[in-house]
Parts: C-alpha cells; sequence; structure tokens
C-alpha cells in the first residue's frame, strides 16, 4: 500500500439535522409540533477555502454558521472541526455577526483587544492590535466608540477584532447587510482581498447572488425550509471576477436565480 | 435673555409665591395656619442660622445614604444573579414580587421591634424601600442584554468572571442608572415618613415636632428644604448616568 496523504477537510458537516420547537400560538396544544429548519445536511470545507452559502431568507442558513461556531447544537448529526466535534464556541472559530457584534462599551482599540487579552508580552499584543487597526484602515480610530463608526468601519472594525486572533475559521453571517451600495462593494473587495492574503477557510451566507459569485471558491444553494442542498458548485475563475464578462459566471448566476424562483434575472 | 429652560419655570414659581401670598392676605385663615411667604422665608433664615435646619438635613441625608447605599450594594449582584440564573429566578422572584408592593410604611411596627429606637429602623425602612426596585431594574436589565454580546463573549473564551465584568456589568449601566435616579427619590420619600416615628432628628421628626408645637412655618420649612434636596439627589444621580463611559447607552439607543 503506497502512502496516500489524504488532506483531511478542514469542517466536515455530517447528516446534520435541525429543528426547533414550535411555540406559535395557533399550532394544537398536543404535541409537540417541530419545526425542522435544516435536513440532512452534509458539506465539508477545504482548509483555506472560501464558500459562500446561499438561499432564501429564513431558510435556516444562519442557524447552520451558528452550529459551526458552537453557538447552537444540531439536533443530530454532527459538525467537526479538524476531526474534533464542536462542542461551543471557542476563538479559533471566530463569528462575524450581522449586526454589529463589537461591544458598544468598549473602544475599537479595546474591541480588537479582546481576542489577544491573554498575550504576556504587552509590546507584541499592542503592535498586533495596532496592526489590525490599520490592516482595514481605521487607524486615527482606535478611540472612538461603535456608535461614533459608520456602517462600514463597524464591519472593518469587528473584522480587525476577528483577526487579530488569527482564527482558523472565520464565519460571517451576512457580512454586508444594511451597508449602503457602495460601501457593500468596497467592503467586499476588502474580504476577498484579505481573504487572497490570509488563506484562511471563510464561510460566508448571503442572500446577494453576486456577493458568492465574486467571493466564492465555492458555492452553496440552499432550498426554502426545511433547508437542504441544492447546488454545490466550484468556481474555478480567477479573481478579480468580472460578472458582465464571464460567461460561466453569467450561466450561473441565471441558474441560481431560476433555482431561488426567480425566472428573469436583473 | 435668558433661556426659555430657566425663563418658564421661574414664571412658574413666582406664579405660585404670588397666589400663596394672595390666599394669605384675603383667604382669612389666620397665620398660624397659613404662614405667607415672607413668613416662611424668615423661620427658614432663622432655623439656617440657628444649625437646626443642617443637623436634620444631615441626619436625613445620613440614613438615606446608609439604607440607599445598603441595598444597591446587596441589590446589585442579587439582581445580576436573578438575571443570569434561571434557577434562582424561579427561587426568588416571586418572593420579591410579593414583598415589593407592601410599603415600607407597613414594616414601622416591627422595624421599631425589632431594632428599637433610634437610626437602625430608620436605616431599616429605607434599604426595604430601595432594595427591591434595585433587585427587579437590575435583574430586568441583566435579562434583556443582547444574546449576541454573550455569544461574543463565548467566542472569545471569556470566563464567568469576565462575562460579568465585561459584558454583564457594563450593559446593564444605562438601565441601573435609570434605577438609581429613581429609586434614590423612593428612599428620600420613605425617610421623611420614617423620621416621624422612632427618632428624635432629621427633617421629618424636625416637621412632626413643629406640628406638635403648632409652628406650620417651620413645617413648610421643612418641605421646602426636603424638596430642594430631593431635587439635588435627582441631579447628582443625573450627572451619575452622563459620564462618558455610560454614554453609549443614551446614544446607542
Amino acid at each position: 500500500m503506497g502512502t496516500i496523504v489524504k488532506i483531511m477537510s478542514h469542517i466536515h458537516i455530517k447528516n446534520l439535522h435541525k429543528s426547533y420547537l414550535d411555540r406559535s400560538p395557533n399550532t394544537s396544544k398536543k404535541k409537540d409540533h417541530r419545526i425542522s429548519v435544516l435536513e440532512n445536511i452534509n458539506l465539508e470545507f477545504e482548509d483555506g477555502e472560501m464558500v459562500c452559502i446561499l438561499g432564501p431568507s429564513g431558510c435556516g442558513k444562519s442557524t447552520l454558521l451558528k452550529m459551526i461556531a458552537g453557538f447552537e447544537k444540531p439536533t443530530s448529526g454532527k459538525v467537526l472541526i479538524d476531526g474534533q466535534p464542536i462542542d461551543g464556541p471557542r476563538s479559533d472559530n471566530i463569528f462575524v455577526f450581522q449586526h454589529s457584534g463589537l461591544l458598544p462599551w468598549m473602544t475599537v482599540w479595546e474591541n480588537v483587544a479582546l481576542g489577544v487579552r491573554h498575550m504576556t508580552d504587552t509590546v507584541k499584543k499592542e503592535t498586533r492590535i495596532q496592526d489590525h487597526i490599520n490592516m482595514v484602515e481605521l487607524t486615527g480610530f482606535e478611540y472612538h466608540y461603535p456608535h461614533q463608526l459608520s456602517g462600514g468601519m463597524l464591519r472593518r472594525a469587528e473584522l480587525a477584532r476577528a483577526l487579530a486572533v488569527n482564527p482558523n475559521t472565520l464565519i460571517m453571517d451576512e457580512p454586508f447587510s444594511g451597508l449602503d451600495f457602495l460601501t457593500h462593494m468596497k467592503i467586499r473587495e476588502e474580504v476577498v482581498n484579505m481573504h487572497e492574503l490570509i488563506k484562511k477557510t471563510t464561510l460566508v451566507v448571503t442572500h446577494d447572488i453576486d456577493d458568492a459569485l465574486i467571493m466564492g471558491d465555492r458555492i452553496i444553494v440552499m432550498s426554502d425550509r426545511p433547508a437542504q442542498v441544492k447546488l454545490e458548485q466550484t468556481l474555478n475563475c480567477g479573481r478579480p471576477r468580472n460578472l458582465g464578462e464571464d460567461k460561466q459566471l453569467k450561466e450561473l448566476r441565471d441558474e441560481i436565480f431560476f433555482m431561488l424562483g426567480v425566472s428573469y434575472a436583473v | 435673555m435668558f433661556r426659555k429652560e430657566i425663563l418658564l419655570p421661574s414664571l412658574t414659581f413666582l406664579c405660585i409665591l404670588i397666589i400663596w401670598e394672595l390666599i394669605t392676605r384675603y383667604s382669612g385663615w389666620s397665620h398660624q395656619v397659613f404662614p405667607s411667604p415672607f413668613a416662611v422665608l424668615q423661620s427658614l433664615q432663622e432655623l439656617a442660622g440657628n444649625g437646626n435646619l443642617l443637623k436634620h438635613s444631615v441626619a436625613s441625608l445620613f440614613r438615606v445614604s446608609m439604607g440607599f447605599a445598603l441595598a444597591v450594594i446587596l441589590g446589585l449582584p442579587i439582581g445580576i444573579v436573578l438575571g443570569l440564573s434561571k434557577t434562582a429566578k424561579y427561587l426568588f422572584n416571586p418572593l420579591f414580587q410579593f414583598l415589593r408592593p407592601i410599603s415600607p410604611l407597613a414594616w414601622i411596627p416591627l422595624a421599631m421591634l425589632w431594632f428599637g429606637i433610634g437610626d437602625l429602623p430608620a436605616v431599616f425602612l429605607i434599604f426595604l424601600s430601595s432594595f427591591f426596585p434595585m433587585v427587579v431594574s437590575t435583574s430586568t436589565a441583566v435579562e434583556s442584554i443582547k444574546p449576541t454580546f454573550f455569544q461574543v463573549a463565548a467566542n472569545f473564551n471569556f470566563s464567568r468572571y469576565e462575562t460579568i465584568t465585561k459584558i454583564v456589568m457594563p450593559a446593564i449601566i444605562p438601565e441601573v442608572t435609570t434605577a438609581l435616579r429613581i429609586t434614590i427619590t423612593i428612599a428620600w420619600l420613605v425617610v421623611v415618613a420614617a423620621e416621624m416615628i422612632a427618632v428624635q432628628s432629621g427633617l421629618g421628626y424636625m416637621i412632626l415636632d413643629s406640628r406638635n408645637a403648632l409652628r406650620m412655618d417651620y413645617v413648610m420649612v421643612g418641605m421646602i428644604v426636603i424638596g430642594i434636596i430631593g431635587l439635588l439627589l435627582d441631579l447628582i444621580m443625573q450627572l451619575l448616568g452622563s459620564i462618558e463611559s455610560t454614554a453609549w447607552g443614551r446614544l446607542s439607543k
């Protein structure tokens, strides 16, 4: 037998199910009615890959991310990271929240410092914090509180906080929602560039098909609730990508639009 | 030119003084029953001059600070525990909700019996009046902390201690400062009533003592001073709520 080096996938999702108890008042009270959110999800994410997860709103994309982050437990099945089942949140698996997850009572500096607070070497620690603040172009805003920042700056600050930990995985839940058009484009470009540079496994949940096509090494499309994987597509085209010129992307875009129930993509 | 927010309230107080003066002149009530503003002002000067006013105010303020401080020191941590732990909440919240609507004044007989005569029963009553609102508002504030913040804490491997000092305590500051403002007002209301029994000093005692001496001008001086000190206490709590580190609460909501 020859030595076969099997590259182990970084994150492995096996037969994952998630359902919630339905507590809405109009369901019959006699049996506990469960709403199935995710059904039989099997996915693998490679080390350093950027995967974009698309799906109709409310389909359970965010629930999937929260289980990978360890915030929620699967009803059945498991999430393995490097072969180990996830038993809770941990700092090599950083979650970037949809609406800002920055702590409003801490300055940008203090927020970014959260992930490196146990570093004993003060000089190294401060350099690391400053480097990450500089990286996201927030130099000069170190002592600003979140409420003093614009929407785009909030996302950048949270990104800096996540990256300062040097995590293995970055989990982003609709990272561009609520941003104006230009800021959306700019932050998206920054995330892509950042990913090219540091090559961390990055999972991005989005409802914007163009985001997925521009960013993803791979795209996963999920169905309506209970969500199942409807499409898995690796994108081999390089970056930067141009949706208007690339034929493969254009066709895929139409296909996904159709899949999500829109016949005439704009 | 005065600003509106200074001019208008002054106008209100001026009108009250004029109406007061007119009543004392034309209502036919004797000055013993309804002293004029000028008489009250003279009595105020007199009581301030001989040190009585200061002595009684300090006595009242001392009791309020003791009872209030005790309520905050005990109420905050207990409120935090009730807000964080469902078990603790189910164990104690019904009890607190039950005791809360019982007026502290209903405790007067028991307080006197248990703690005797002097500062202790008064301090106990003030403690009771502030403790329950403090616990209830703190636990409500803790329960309304956004789950996101706890997820951030878990994500960054916060210890239990860190979660409490870096998430829970700063997150509840805006609500707690509001609760402090309301509670100090209640405490101040109660101290006057508490001092009408069992003590020989304080503004409440001064009012009761003056009534027995049929000095309504002194009674009114007592009332005015209580009002002014109440305003000042509220002002201090307001300042506490506007210091830099709590500014996020007012601006982000």
